[in-house]
């Protein structure tokens, strides 16, 4: 009987506790490596700013297996209140409705001041429904960049190409002369595809890029996005261009090693470049476009992911959640975030917060995201919506693959491409209904 | 002759609930998952779903990549099966004559056993890097450009190569316990009937493996469609790319990477009846054939 009372004394202690304790949260993230740490950081200044909740970070592994840890978690009821979704995945977790709370919802009825202007141009739809609500927080925003090696483009006596027939006249052959492969990319699917297609104001996909409906068909087989593989194939004969398979470091290490010149990667990609002893000076600008397509070249939109408010929890935990996304968005996060990994910025409070602490004066090339992302924008520069996008890029990289291997045409390759993608986003329109 | 049985009928059900108990969590209520998807088009989340019959089938007939890994797969398979039987028979024929040293020999051979696919692959990928690996050069040096994750040939024979590397000491080990196994009697009355070494090995020691060769035939075939997974998730660094994969590797690229369920539950189907008809044909046809002592 004793012992009885004893563990209902110690039961009573222990609800007790839990209902004065913090309302805890957890957060799936797929930030490895440094971006890793500076995620915990920035949760740990969360938990430290205030006493009333805790937020508990779990990395889940790369972009793919955070999605799909966070969807069976979802499924079997167990999932968390904040999920990290990248660019690719956007489609799933909207398309899901009921699987997230809007992030603009949420944070407008836990109070917290919300405007979509707030945030820097570039960023702001992409995780955005068709009205323009905003559905994910856009946590991690990056877009690709042109990194080039100073030192090398000094040798050849050249500046850093503005267009695409600067590069293939001018840049490239005085880059071979003084003993470089040129260019080098680590994502054709993001860099040459999808903002290829920001980059010139043209259309990626039907419905508006396919925010407007589930009846999606994708316009990759265009004659723009043809002569751009016909001149990698080009140039890659001629030795100016090479391309070393679909992972991203294979492509960012000969940049790094200093045999290639010039490297598209992401603005993200700035922090772990700068903390490395290249052993050359590296700057960075904005990516080339094609006079030939457009003589008015138009923003990038950005890659990395957004954070998803989960459905399914209680009031407190929701707010909770809000509490913290407010936190994310505040310069002082936004600034911080920025300086750690070299992601955007994003808001303009936080980049105006950057440029008076001087931050850009000592590390240009740090600010070469953001003012791509702050271009001119166009109807075809907020993103793009499109279900099964993970396969659709599986389907680009395996055939541009080929035709950097010499295994298939160019007009093979995108007829392909085009056949199997409108049938991946026809299936995924169905798994909708 | 009395039959020797349990008394009780309900004893041999107890005790064989377990592991039957296992067999129905594990294979027969995710099997029956899976065909059931497999009819389906199911929203990732579980909220919406399309009834589409055998259409996720006939999507795949028609699918000239999915045709493509189903070539790739089978090819793969038989190279992988052949050469790390072949090369883990002739080691243990040879190590079986040492007798100095047999032991470090022999554990020289085992131990690349103890390691895990996924780190085979992680050794593929050093061995073959673009720039230093030491295989690398090797091919460098006879005038091959190798570049895995870029050309598909050169990333399917580093696929090839670990995966039978990785499996040969498991075949060593049986085979070499299989040789040591045959009497000596047999042995020695064969030496006087035939001088020749090679002869003796067909006509006596082979036939004698064939029990052990059979059995490692099947667990090898098994190996290699679906064991070799993280050998290969590790030699594409995890973007399938325009590289080489088997069909396992399409389950889980599909199903797991791009969130299609009901596709890649139709994939896993027609997995499922391939290995039920080729373990029905090995047992069938192969077995008649192999005399067990």
């Amino acid at each position: 009987m004793q012992i009885l009372k004893a563990v209902a004394a110690f039961g009573f202690a222990l609800a007790a506790s839990q209902t004065t304790a913090q309302t805890e949260i957890t957060f799936w993230h797929a930030m490895g490596g440094e971006l890793g740490e500076s995620t915990n950081q920035i949760a740990e200044n969360f938990n430290a700013s205030q006493n009333d909740y805790r937020v508990v970070p779990v990395f889940k592994g790369t972009y793919e297996e955070a999605l799909t840890a966070g969807i069976a978690a979802f499924r079997a009821g167990e999932q968390p209140n904040i999920l990290q979704v990248f660019d690719a995945g956007a489609a799933t977790v909207i398309g899901a409705k009921g699987a997230t709370v809007p992030v603009q919802d949420l944070l407008e009825s836990n109070g917290v001041d919300f405007n979509i202007e707030d945030y820097i141009s570039g960023v702001r739809y992409f995780f955005a429904d068709s009205d323009g609500k905003m559905i994910g927080m856009p946590f991690n925003s990056s877009s690709p960049i042109m990194y080039y090696n100073a030192d090398a483009l000094e040798a050849a006596g050249v500046t850093p190409p503005e267009t695409w027939e600067e590069f293939q006249s001018v840049t490239a052959p005085a880059l071979k002369e003084a003993g470089y492969t040129a260019l080098a990319q680590s994502h054709l699917p993001w860099i040459f595809t999808e903002n290829f297609m920001s980059r010139h104001n043209l259309p990626f996909a039907t419905n508006n890029n396919g925010y407007d409906g589930l009846d999606t068909q994708i316009l990759v087989n265009n004659d723009a996005l043809k002569a751009h593989f016909t001149a990698l194939t080009d140039w890659q004969e001629k030795g100016y261009f090479e391309w070393f398979g679909t992972g991203w470091g294979d492509n960012q290490t000969p940049f790094e090693e200093g045999k290639v010149a010039i490297w598209l990667g992401s603005s993200g990609s700035f922090g772990g470049l700068a903390a490395k002893d290249l052993g050359f000076e590296f700057s960075a600008t904005n990516l080339p476009y094609w006079e030939t397509v457009t003589t008015e070249p138009t923003q990038t939109f950005i890659g990395g992911a957004a954070l998803f408010a989960m459905s399914g929890k209680s009031d407190e935990e929701n707010a909770a959640t809000a509490a913290f996304f407010d936190f994310l968005t505040k310069p002082e996060t936004q600034y911080l975030w920025h300086r750690e990994t070299g992601y955007v910025p994003i808001t303009t409070a936080a980049y105006e917060l950057a440029k008076a602490d001087g931050y850009y004066e000592e590390a240009p090339a740090a600010e070469v995201g953001i003012q791509q992302l702050s271009l001119p924008a166009g109807e075809n520069t907020a993103g793009y919506r499109m279900g099964f996008y993970v396969q659709i890029r599986d389907v680009m990289n395996r055939e541009y693959g080929r035709i950097l291997t010499g295994e298939t045409s160019v007009e093979d390759a995108f007829a392909n491409i085009e056949k199997e993608a409108n049938d991946l986003l026809s299936r995924f329109a169905r798994t909708q209904g | 002759m009395k039959r020797a049985g349990f008394v009780n009928r309900w004893l041999p059900m107890l005790l064989l609930a377990p592991q039957l108990v296992i067999i129905a969590i594990f294979f027969y209520w995710p099997a029956a998952h899976a065909l059931h998807s497999s009819f389906f088009l199911q929203d990732p989340f579980g909220f919406g779903s399309t009834f589409v019959g055998w259409e996720n089938y006939t999507d795949l007939a028609g699918n000239s990549e999915y045709r493509r890994i189903a070539w790739f797969t089978v090819l793969f398979t038989c190279l992988v099966t052949f050469f790390s039987l072949a090369l883990a028979l002739l080691l243990a024929v040879k190590a079986d004559k040492v007798i100095r040293g047999a032991r470090t020999y022999r554990t020289l051979i085992m131990w690349v056993y103890a390691v895990a696919p996924p780190v085979a692959g992680f050794i593929g990928v050093i061995m073959f890097n673009q720039s230093w690996g030491p295989l690398t050069r090797v091919f460098e040096y006879f005038g091959h450009d190798m570049t895995l994750g870029v050309n598909y040939n050169d990333t399917a024979f580093a696929m090839v190569l670990v995966s039978i590397w990785k499996q040969v000491p498991v075949n060593f080990i049986f085979f070499l316990s299989g040789l040591q196994s045959i009497p000596k009697s047999i042995r020695e009355a064969a030496l006087i009937d035939n001088r020749s070494a090679s002869g003796r090995f067909w006509d006596v020691t082979f036939p004698l493996l064939a029990p052990t060769g059979f059995f490692l035939l099947i667990i090898n075939i098994t190996y290699a469609l679906f064991d070799t997974f993280g050998v290969i998730d590790t030699l594409v660094k995890g973007e399938p790319g325009n590289n080489p994969m088997t069909l396992v590797y399409k389950v889980y690229v599909d199903g797991f990477r791009g969130n299609d369920l009901g596709g890649s539950s139709a994939q896993s189907v027609i997995l499922m009846v391939l290995v039920l008809i080729l373990t029905v044909v090995q047992f069938r046809l192969v077995e008649r054939r192999i005399h067990y002592t």
